[in-house]
């Protein structure tokens, strides 16, 4: 059929105008800009305590607590780094660094014996039958609802028992049994929401159950390792009670420890420093959380194995 | 060389539930077997065992002369492919390859050999390079294919690999298939197939013998044809064909000079030859089944040259789809739908009729096939020319 009978075989519609068009385009730029306006002020609003913050460091005391604006009433004090300094280097013999450093001392291996034993044992939960593995998970999840408060004494006598008070050892041990209920739960349901075809092929070209797990099941795991090593990172970085607990000696207090520490001391309390080096203490946690965000968010959300 | 011997397999699940009830069967060495079925007919459970990811609970397996029963899968000499590929994501085309020959240890050099033959004779070679997520769905299953190859099994299973693939590209799939397994045959290499399909048309164009599987036992295993023209029961007769055979209740008669079946309220004559077979039955309830194309309207019979073995019967018209060069013709016989066959070149009363209009049908009566009535064995099977 030739264009010109499909043209006169169609009834007359109606041709919008040039004008319809151009009023349709405004208004849904209008509607957009609306909508834009209205997050980002809400965000920003949000933000502001953060904002706020971060200009606090370069203020004095008093005018900490007379302005609500965030930026300093003299901008030539946004140059004067001295509270970080001043921060940083404490009133202790210790400085930050030693803090920073305890702290990464609990934080990297808690967050590897928590990644092996959680892989560990969610492996053995979702893709392995035994008996009582129902009655198991069941205490497991069980213990998800317990608050923790409540396991703070007796675990604490338990490593006094073990003469492990005042060392990491309370801090990074609970972690190498796979006790972070809720890590081995998230990579429980990844495993299960994983198809197992990848590892029956793996089983026929010959794996056996570890090199299966090594070679297939852990990169298939990848983007849940990844949200686990995240969060455990950032939630040991910011623990106090169990360092407040366990640590007694100045020389090994973790970062948040040190933070408190710093209030604590009788006398004159110079805020901006005690806010500067909070700002410090918040970078490695922002830090990782940016590095690893990608992969994060793929694992919250998704399997990450396309159909 | 290898081939495969089922001896009254049985899988028993821990509660109790029997999925496959001791089924007896011989694969020969370089033959492309089909198992068909319906959903649920433990097909896959079978290839399962036999791949070594199922426990057999009974009965013995047997690949070549070794008994397989307690060996691990890798130990058995086969290769799998999957119904949804089963590559590993994280690793590129040519590591999913090396992956099975670098656990066995194998040399580089020979591992390189190996996957750059089975990527020429796939024409993948392009793709070596490529992660899983980067490949179409034709390219992820010639991989998957690709991985079986290297391995150089004894036995090649396949557990639905096309049935991911939009329908052009199964029918191209399938006869790649087909391909590789003679070419792999002619060379001399092993290349013994067991492919499990739901669907009878891959059963059909695939399989050099096909067996055919209901709720966990054996209901014929034959070649494609003699499935087709010789089926054992009637779970055999409708489950391959398409449109299926048409299986209706009827009621054997006793006519002038022989026998006959009344569908209904029509009575339609019966060969002399199924008289022997059907004698005993004069007055009793049976299955009646005939083929969509073994009815036709008077002109297509003719032109056939089936007019002396048709029975002509007046239908009820329901239903016409055009498929090109047939039309498929729904209609009613005493009280019971059937489906007809016509080629369209005859079809001309057919495209006029209306609903509800009587037209006349012949059926090719020496086609049929009556089914007892309660196990739907097929009683006619002596009388039917033999294969």
């Amino acid at each position: 059929m030739s264009s010109e009978t499909i043209a006169t075989a169609l009834p007359k519609t109606r041709i919008p105008s040039n004008a319809e068009v151009l009023r349709t385009q405004r208004r849904e730029r209008i509607s957009l800009t609306l909508r834009y306006l209205i997050l980002g002020s809400v965000g920003l609003l949000m933000l502001y305590p953060l904002f706020w913050l971060l200009g606090a460091s370069f203020k004095s005391n008093q005018e900490i607590f007379t302005t609500i604006w965030f930026l300093p009433r003299d901008l030539t004090q946004l140059l004067d780094f001295s509270a970080y300094y001043n921060g940083w280097m404490t009133r202790t013999e210790f400085t930050f660094a030693t803090y920073f450093l305890n702290s990464f001392l609990i934080v990297i291996p808690r967050v590897i014996v928590t990644l092996i034993s959680c892989t560990l044992v969610a492996y053995s939960f979702a893709r392995f039958e035994y008996p009582g593995k129902k009655l198991l998970f069941s205490i497991m999840i069980g213990t998800m609802l317990l608050p923790p408060i409540v396991l703070r004494v007796p675990q604490y006598l338990m490593f006094k028992e073990l003469g492990m008070i005042d060392t990491y050892w309370p801090l990074i041990l609970p972690s190498a049994f796979a006790v972070d209920t809720f890590f081995t739960f998230l990579v429980v349901q990844f495993l299960r929401g994983t198809p197992r075809d990848m590892e029956e092929a793996a089983i026929i070209d010959g794996c056996n159950a570890l090199q299966l797990l090594w070679h297939i099941v852990v990169p298939l795991l990848k983007p849940a390792l990844i949200s686990v090593a995240l969060f455990q990172f950032i939630w040991t970085m910011n623990d106090f009670i169990g360092p407040l607990i366990y640590i007694s000696t100045v020389e090994k207090y973790p970062v948040s420890l040190a933070l408190k520490m710093s209030m604590d001391v009788s006398g004159e309390v110079e805020w901006a420093n005690i806010i500067a080096i909070s700002i410090v203490a918040l970078l490695p946690s922002l830090t990782v959380f940016f590095l690893a965000q990608r992969y994060f968010i793929e694992g919250a959300t998704s399997s990450g194995i396309k159909g | 060389m290898a081939s495969v011997n089922l001896e009254k397999i049985v899988k028993t699940y821990p509660n109790g539930f029997e999925a496959v009830h001791g089924v007896d069967l011989e694969v020969r060495d370089g033959e492309f077997m089909v198992f068909v079925g319906p959903s649920g007919c433990s097909k896959s459970t079978i290839l399962r065992m036999i791949a070594g990811l199922e426990s057999i609970s009974g009965g013995e397996l047997k690949i070549g002369n070794t008994v397989v029963n307690n060996l691990r899968a890798k130990e058995r000499g086969i290769a799998m492919v999957f119904q949804n590929y089963a590559l590993y994501p994280h690793m590129k085309v040519y590591d999913n390859m090396a992956f099975g020959l670098k656990l066995a240890g194998l040399p580089k050099q020979e591992i390189h050999e190996r996957v750059t033959q089975a990527a020429k004779m796939l024409e993948m070679e392009h793709l070596l390079d490529r992660l899983p997520r980067q490949l179409s769905g034709g390219q992820a299953q010639r991989v998957a294919v690709g991985r079986c190859i290297v391995k150089r099994p004894e036995v090649f299973l396949f557990d639905e690999p096309l049935s991911n693939l939009d329908a052009k590209l199964r029918a191209s799939m399938r006869v790649r298939l087909t391909e590789l397994h003679r070419e792999l045959r002619d060379r001399g290499q092993p290349s013994t197939a067991i492919y499990v399909t739901h669907d009878q048309v891959e059963a059909m164009t695939m399989g050099e013998r096909i067996c055919v599987l209901k709720d966990g036992t054996i209901q014929q295993v034959d070649t494609p044809t003699t499935l087709y023209d010789r089926p054992v029961n009637a779970f055999v007769a409708g489950f391959i064909g398409s449109p299926e055979m048409n299986i209706r209740p009827a009621t054997v008669v006793a006519r002038d000079g022989g026998l006959g079946v009344e569908i209904g309220d029509t009575m339609l004559p019966l060969p002399a030859a199924y008289s022997d077979a059907l004698r005993n039955l004069i007055g009793q309830k049976v299955q009646f089944g005939i083929r969509p194309e073994h009815i036709g309207t008077p002109r297509s019979i003719l032109a056939a040259g089936s007019q002396e073995r048709a029975a002509i019967a007046n239908c009820t018209f329901r239903l016409r789809e055009h498929m090109g060069n047939e039309v498929y013709t729904y209609f009613d016989l005493g009280g019971h739908e059937f489906a007809a066959r016509i080629p369209t070149d005859f079809a001309g009363e057919i495209d006029k009729a209306e609903r509800g209009q009587t037209i006349p049908l012949g059926f090719v009566m020496d086609k049929a096939h009556i089914f007892d009535a309660d196990s739907g064995l097929n009683l006619t099977l002596s009388a039917l020319p033999p294969a």
